[in-house]
């Protein structure tokens, strides 16, 4: 807490955020043992949930915070599981081909963003879309895909199913981890500052002598980086590769849902949403048309009506902040200063 | 080869109607419409529908959807775009990719996954062509398009700069407020823009049902073919976007010729290639502004500030 003048101080930690810091770490080592006493069929829903998150995290990365809106994010999904399935062809260690899979395609999204983050708006939003296209397109040429027929991990299956199972489990819970943890220490960094800014206002941003498009590229490679993570992780949890189901549109339609439900730009709020996406899929999901008619319609009523999610919304009533990224003024006396955007 | 290249021309002509709609609404309200392809997918389905059921004609059904599209596009722009832009220019992306998510979905529940067609209800127009020396043959339908394509291009290029409601839309889309001070009430124009958009959509739903199969996911596909050929041709420009269908559809015609997956391959090369090249040519944004509309506005701003 630093004293400015008058008795008014500015704070980042509070008594509920610190309080919540503890409680995630405390989650995140339950969740390392809970193996012990889930069954398999809960096992995969957990890992299910681990990869919504990073998927809800990365996307709000990048549009949240980034200001920008893509619909070709499956590109990198796709394309995590694409190498991780040639990866693991040419004989490297599954496990590690998640990985060297994801790495590859963040250095791809390097110079893919010198091009992409010229345009704007919609131009980059559907553009994303066309590189997703493109892509897909040209993953189905690769004869180890076998076009739209696909292919497996079977690298994967000189591991019993427990084993395999709980291990994907591990790798989904610490990557999530991990990639939280990046991004919750860059949002508090230096290039923090810089990224809500430029959520806050670009403009205003650009004359302050925010290096705008340097702070873009940073989140565009590592949502790029995160998702292709998730990717990875859902080939090796259902190791078939159909290339149309990876480079589906649907999956940026899940990261949007997931996001404007939870709380554009709010780091706790992608979080909120990804679990609140998980229970919806888990009682609705076998509903079919008419649960995607109801996501649709969720992002449509969000967007016109609480574009700032249901944790923008708990966070103007109550003024809670629990993983606290920016910085609050605090007046002397009863009163609270309110951050609205 | 010489065959190719006119099918490509042809199939051009489609594009241009397709991407006209999103052209047009961006360069007013400055909006991608992301359900553009979707919306005409559902025109293309009230149109088999009408057809299937009740035997009207795909020509004669058009009297029937495009009001209905005109309408659906006024209210999209009132109810919808008009409250979501308030909040910036990245939640009309978020609002209409959810409507087109419910969009595809219902037409899914209430049509199922099977392709249709509306070739069936237009005798044979579907498969009739004119023999043209050298043994070449150029199908009426898609001479049918272009020639659409041309009237709608210059239909809004007369629209836009002699009708005073065309002037009202286009000195909305260069400066709402200063069209405010002339007496121009811009949500009407922006909503008057969003109807004649929805109707050059649900023209081009009847082309996309007449020369092809569509199915409940059809749209995206159909926003990406608007979208490219609106880009390569310049945004913003009317016949710019005939240019742009045009190359679109050259692209794939001969993609298709070298590899069986070259159709959609060759249309997303070609579109950024075009979008490279403009980018490190000129360095400035691709999109321009609508530099085709500017000239008559620019006579109205002079006016006002000769005034004293």
């Amino acid at each position: 807490m630093t004293s400015v003048t008058n008795g008014i101080t500015i704070e980042r930690w509070t008594r509920s955020s610190r309080l919540a810091l503890g409680s995630v770490a405390v989650a995140v080592v339950l969740f390392a043992i809970a193996p012990l006493a889930l069954g398999a069929g809960a096992i995969d829903r957990m890992t299910a949930l681990f990869i919504y998150v990073i998927l809800a995290a990365m996307w709000n990365a990048l549009a949240g915070f980034g200001g920008l809106v893509s619909v070709g994010q499956q590109v990198f999904f796709g394309l995590g599981a694409y190498f991780t399935i040639r990866l693991a062809d040419a004989g490297l260690n599954p496990f590690l081909s998640l990985f060297a899979a994801a790495l590859i395609t963040g250095a791809i999204s390097l110079p893919l963003s010198f091009f992409m983050l010229r345009l704007k708006g919609g131009e980059f939003a559907i553009g994303m879309w066309v590189i997703s296209a493109l892509t897909h397109m040209l993953v189905n040429l690769d004869r180890l895909i076998q076009g739209e027929t696909g292919t497996s991990l079977i690298s994967l299956n000189v591991y019993d199913s427990s084993t395999r199972r709980v291990v994907i489990y591990w790798l989904a819970l610490a990557s999530m981890a991990a990639l939280l943890g990046i991004l919750f220490a860059l949002l508090r960094s230096r290039a923090g500052a810089a990224i809500q800014a430029i959520r806050d206002n670009e403009d205003a941003a650009t004359s302050l002598g925010v290096r705008v498009i340097a702070t873009k590229r940073l989140l565009f490679v590592l949502a790029a980086f995160g998702i292709a993570v998730a990717g990875a992780l859902w080939l090796a949890t259902v190791t078939t590769f159909q290339p149309k189901t990876y480079f589906s549109v649907q999956w940026t339609a899940y990261m949007i849902f997931m996001v404007l439900v939870g709380g554009l730009g709010k780091f706790e709020g992608a979080i909120l949403g990804a679990v609140l996406f998980f229970v919806i899929e888990t009682f609705f999901g076998s509903m079919g048309v008419w649960y995607l008619i109801g996501l649709g319609a969720t992002a449509v009523v969000f967007s016109l009506f609480l574009p700032h999610g249901l944790w923008g919304e708990i966070e103007r009533r109550f003024d809670l902040r629990l993983l606290p990224v920016g910085y609050r003024l605090k007046l002397p006396g009863p009163t609270k200063i309110q951050w609205n955007q | 080869m010489i065959d190719t290249l006119i099918q490509g021309i042809l199939l051009g002509g489609y594009y241009a109607v397709i991407a006209c709609g999103l052209s047009f609404m961006f360069s007013v309200m400055r909006i991608i419409n992301l359900a553009h392809g979707s919306l005409a997918v559902a025109a293309a389905y009230g149109l088999w529908l009408l057809a299937s059921t009740f035997g009207i004609s795909p020509f004669a059904g058009l009297l029937i959807v495009l009001p209905v599209m005109a309408a659906t596009g006024w209210v999209l722009q009132r109810y919808l775009l008009e409250r979501s832009s308030r909040g910036g220019a990245l939640l009309p992306i978020l609002t209409t990719f959810g409507l087109a998510i419910v969009i595809d979905n219902l037409m899914f529940e209430q049509f199922g996954a099977d392709t249709r067609s509306l070739a069936p209800y237009i005798g044979s127009l579907s498969y009739d062509s004119w023999e043209l020396p050298g043994s070449i043959y150029v199908g009426k339908l898609a001479v049918m398009t272009m020639a659409t394509a041309i009237a709608l291009l210059g239909g809004l290029q007369i629209f836009l700069t002699r009708f005073a409601l065309g002037r009202a839309i286009r000195a909305t889309a260069e400066d709402p407020d200063t069209a405010g001070l002339v007496g121009i009430d811009a949500r009407k124009a922006n909503a008057l823009a969003a109807a004649i958009a929805m109707v050059t959509v649900g023209i081009a739903g009847a082309f996309l049902g007449m020369r092809a199969t569509f199915d409940p996911y059809s749209g995206g596909p159909q926003l990406l073919f608007a979208f490219e050929a609106a880009v390569i041709g310049g945004a913003g420009s009317l016949w710019g976007t005939l240019v742009g269908g045009v190359v679109l559809g050259l692209a794939q015609s001969l993609g298709a010729q070298v590899h069986p997956q070259g159709f959609l391959i060759g249309g997303h090369a070609v579109f950024l290639a075009v979008l490279f090249a403009r980018l490190f040519l000129t360095g400035a944004p691709f999109v321009s502004k609508i530099g085709l509309y500017k000239t008559g506005f620019t006579k109205i701003r002079a006016a006002i500030r000769s005034t004293p």
